[in-house]
Order: C-alpha cells, then structure tokens, then sequence
C-alpha cells in the first residue's frame, strides 16, 4: 500500500458546491509534491481531506495506513500526531514565545518538559530561529513568524507535512528561504511534503512532482521536474 | 503520567480562565453561593424536621376504644381490619383489666374508685401505631368507620400541623432550589462560552496537533468545577459555624425540649460535603453544556 492513497474521492459541500470530482492519486514516502491550480479548484479542500478536516462525501482517504475518511471524530487526534499542518496565516499564540508555541504542540499531548525542551531546540534550529526563541511574534517578521509555524508542525516528528499556501503572505525573497526550509526538511528528515501552492515561480524552480487541480478534477499529474507554467494557467 | 500532566495542565487553564474573566466568573460563583447557601439552609430545616418527625411518629399513636358490649371475636375482626389499613404499622390490643391495671398502678386513688364498681368500667382498646404522621387524620377516619367502635382520636394536633407546614415549605424550596440550580448553571455555561471563545485559536491549535477530545474539553469542565467549588465555600463556611453557634444558643432544641435540633458534629460536616459535592456538580453541568453547545469537535 502507498502511503497516501486517494481512490475516486468526491467531495460536494453543504452548499452545493463540489470541490472535488473523482480525484484518485497516490503518494509514496518522501515524496514533495505541489498541488497547483486556479483559485477555487479545490486545492485546499484537497489538503483538508488528508487531515481530515473535511471528509469525503464518496471515496476513500488512506494516509499511512489510517483510512481517513471512516475515521470517528474521536479518532481524528490519531492522524493528526503523525502529521504537521502549515498555514497561510500563521496561528501562532500571541502571549507565547517562540520557545512556549513550538512546545504547545507537545505540551498539549502530556509531554514531559524534560522530553519537550531537546525536540522544541531541535526543530527550532532546523527552521533557522535559535536566536530568536525569547521573542514574542509581534516581535517577528513574516518570514520568521512562519518559520515558527513550521517548526511547530515538525517537532512531533511528523511523517508528513502539509502545507497550505505556506508563502501566500511572503514577499518573494522569504518565500525562497522558507522553501528552502521545507526542501530541508522533506531532504534531511524524509518528511512527505504536500504543499498547496500558487506561486509558479517556487514550482518551477524546485523541479518537484506537481498536481494540477482544475474545477475540482485533477487534471495533471507530472513527475518531477516535468511541469513547465505555460502548460497551465 | 501523560493524563497526569494533562489533567495538571487543566487545572492551571482553568484557573487562569476563571482569573482572566473575573467579572463574569464572579457572577457565576456568587450565583452558585446563592444556590448553595439556599440549599444549605433547607438542609439543615429539612434533617431536622425529618430527625423530629421521627421521633414524634414514634410517639405518635391512636387510641381506639370498642363499644362495651363489643365480644372477643368482634375485637379480633377490628384489629385485622386496622391492621388492614394503609399506613398502620402496629396494632396492639388492651383490655380493660389491662387498663384497670395500669391506672392503679399509676395513682392508687383510682384503685379504690375502680373498688365501687362491680364490673370493670373501662373499655376494650387498641393503641393504633402509623408510619406517617400525615396519615394520622386518614387513619383515624378509617377507623371511625368500623362496627363497635366507640371512638377513636389522636393527640398532639399543633405538633401534626407544625409538621405539616415544615412538609410544606420543605416542597416550596425544594422548588426554589432546583429553579437556582438552573439559573446557576446558565450562568456558568455563560461563562465558559466566553472562555471558549477567548481561547479559539488555541483549541484550534490543540485540535491541529491532535489533542484527543477529552483533553481539549477538560480544562472548560474543570472551570466550571472550580466555579463550583469556588462558590460552595462561603455556604459551607456559614453551615459550620452559624449551625454550632445557633446550636449552642438554643441549647440544642426550639421552644419544647420534644423538638430536639440534630447535634453539629458531623452532621455540619455531611452537609458541607452535600454541598461542596453540588456546587462541583453544578458546575460540570454548566460547562458541559457549554461544551456540548459551543464546542464543535
Ligand atoms: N467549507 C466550505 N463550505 C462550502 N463551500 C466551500 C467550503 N470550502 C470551500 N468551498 C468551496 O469549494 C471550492 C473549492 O475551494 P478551495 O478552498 O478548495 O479552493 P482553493 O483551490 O484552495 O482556492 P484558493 O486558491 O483561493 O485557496 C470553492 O468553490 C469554495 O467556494
Ligand atoms: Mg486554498
């Protein structure tokens, strides 16, 4: 069995809307994949249904191992250690430190402070912040606020990380030093990256297998390095 | 030890959150103080009453007198048909030698009265025992109603009446109280919506790095267990000394030595622990009803 596993997953919401028509992709270990595609053709509704914060209304979600979309709400903490989620905003605590909001994750699942304070200075010095751990957020930029973020998502040791438009609020120079941070990651640490993104300009660059979502259909799948930006909008 | 540290950690949101909203966890804890005082009090009016009525019912009794040419077998026939009657716990049969008896014994002028007669002059009867008080009056009637009987009557009638209005306000308060025991926990659900809400982006977080449900709602429970406990305080304080010093100050009984208040050691301490044990109570009703409400996971 692959690791991620969508089998003719469809996914029409409350509203009427379908944000997913049929999708089917499988995901090996390792992978850094880019999920591409216009505004409002389901790419976020394809990362939330691998964390499982949206279910499929038809079709199967199997992230390692665990089949997503019969899982219980009272299971759904289960999939969630084991994987690291990004975001555009950052949802960082504002009355923590860098130190506090990285070791909020492991703080909340009953770890020990003897266990936390190695994993909180480890993961803090893979995103590059170890002189900046005192510092409150207002006290960061943008780049260094989302640096926090990521390392709050890998201190768990996650065998996947997600990431939802991670550079979305960045200028272009951030941008690159937090890709090279997540590259880094998915490298050093063989942590599967799945990164929704617009930017063509990281896509192109990083040469990674991209996925390209259109009106909820996947309608590319190319392999590493073989995407070209003019072949899509 | 991970739930130990969990639970560790509830306990220190909970106190933050109850500090952070004063205001409003003010009001819910001097809701709960209300509530609670409320119940203390017909606690201690109610135990007392019962602990009375007890010992009157003990006391309490029917004296039942047969017609004088009432035979042996129709005495017989009377007792199982009071015996028959609902709320009649004992019957016992006394005759009129038994009486003659007694009466000398009791004061050795009736004794030479008794010697002017020829024949014993006293009636057959029967001591009719209840099980309730308020049945005294049902009883008595029933009775009336059977062949051969001469009379039948109680005594005692303001005690039964003081009884029955005790009965009475006891039914009232427990009214108030449970009406309280509503408005508190509104209240208290009030209060943990807004801690709810104030910490959103946290719990969002929780739920990202996967903390189970049980762990994102505890520390919410926990809060409305400490407002409970916060508000349970003063009550149990005021139970404790204002019983023993009202105790000391009546000397242990109202108006008649009959009505006997229950001794304060370990009686102010059940009540306390009734309390304390409510107001816990009131309080994870409140905030799961929160929980359940505001907390979508
Ligand atoms: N919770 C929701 N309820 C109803 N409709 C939704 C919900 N979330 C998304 N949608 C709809 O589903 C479609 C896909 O949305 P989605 O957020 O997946 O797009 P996206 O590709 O991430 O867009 P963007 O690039 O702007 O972030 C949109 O039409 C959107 O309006
Ligand atoms: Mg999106």
């Amino acid at each position: 069995m692959k690791f991620i596993e969508l089998k003719n997953v469809n996914k029409t919401y409350s509203t009427g809307v379908t944000a997913l028509a049929d999708l089917s992709v499988e995901i090996e270990k390792g992978e850094f994949v880019f999920v591409i595609g216009h505004t409002a053709s389901g790419k976020s509704t394809f990362i939330k249904m691998l964390y499982r914060e949206e279910k499929p209304t038809s079709g199967s979600v199997i992230v390692g191992g665990i089949n997503v979309a019969k899982l219980r709400n009272g299971r759904v903490y289960k999939l969630r250690r084991k994987i690291g989620v990004v975001f555009q905003d950052f949802k960082l605590l504002p009355k923590l430190t860098v130190y506090e909001n990285v070791a909020f994750a492991l703080e909340c699942l009953g770890a020990s402070s003897e266990e936390i304070r190695p994993k909180v200075m480890k993961a803090i010095e893979i995103v590059g912040l170890k002189e900046k751990v005192r510092s409150f957020p207002h006290q960061l930029s943008g780049g260094e606020q989302q640096r926090v973020c990521i390392a709050r998502a890998i201190v768990n040791e996650p065998k996947l990380l997600i990431c939802d438009e991670p550079t979305g609020n960045l200028d272009p120079d951030t941008s690159k030093e937090i890709m090279k941070v997540i590259d880094n990651i998915n490298k050093d640490l063989k942590t599967t990256v799945i990164m929704a993104t617009h930017d063509k300009e990281i896509v192109n660059r990083m040469k990674k297998r991209v996925l390209l979502i259109e009106h909820g259909i996947l309608t590319g799948d190319y392999l590493k390095g073989s995407y070209k930006s003019h072949e899509s909008a | 030890m991970k739930a130990l540290r969990i639970i560790g950690r509830s306990f220190r949101d909970a106190f933050k959150s109850v500090f952070r909203n004063f205001s409003l966890s003010m009001a819910s804890i001097l809701c709960a103080t209300i509530t609670l005082l409320v119940v203390a009090v017909s606690l201690i009016i109610a135990g007392n009453v019962e602990d009375v009525t007890k010992n009157l019912e003990k006391e309490l009794t029917i004296v039942v007198y047969l017609e004088r040419n009432a035979t042996e077998e129709d005495a017989k026939f009377i007792e199982n048909s009071i015996k028959a009657i609902n709320n009649v716990s004992n019957v016992t049969y006394k005759s009129k030698e038994e009486w003659k008896n007694e009466m000398s014994e009791y004061n050795s002028s009736y004794g030479s009265i008794f010697d002017n007669y020829s024949e014993n002059p006293l009636p057959d009867s029967f001591v009719v025992y209840v099980n309730d008080v308020n049945s005294l009056e049902k009883v008595t009637s029933e009775i009336k109603k059977l062949d051969k009987i001469d009379s039948a009557g109680y005594g005692k009638d303001a005690v039964t009446t003081i009884v029955s209005v005790f009965d009475f306000v006891e039914k009232i308060t427990v009214v108030i109280v449970i009406a309280l025991i509503f408005v508190t926990a509104f209240l208290i659900t009030n209060t943990i919506k807004l801690t709810i809400y104030s910490r959103r982006n946290e719990i969002e977080i929780m739920r990202l790095v996967g903390s189970s449900n049980t762990a994102i709602k505890l520390p919410f429970v926990i809060e409305g267990f400490v407002i409970g406990i916060l508000g349970s305080i003063i009550p149990i304080i005021l139970t404790i000394y204002g019983y023993i010093i009202a105790y000391e100050k009546l000397n242990g009984h109202i108006y008649v030595e009959l009505i006997k208040l229950i001794s304060p050691y370990n009686f102010v301490f059940y009540i306390s622990l009734i309390i304390m044990a409510l107001g816990a109570l009131i309080g994870m009703l409140g905030s799961l009803m929160a929980v359940r409400k505001y907390l979508k996971i």
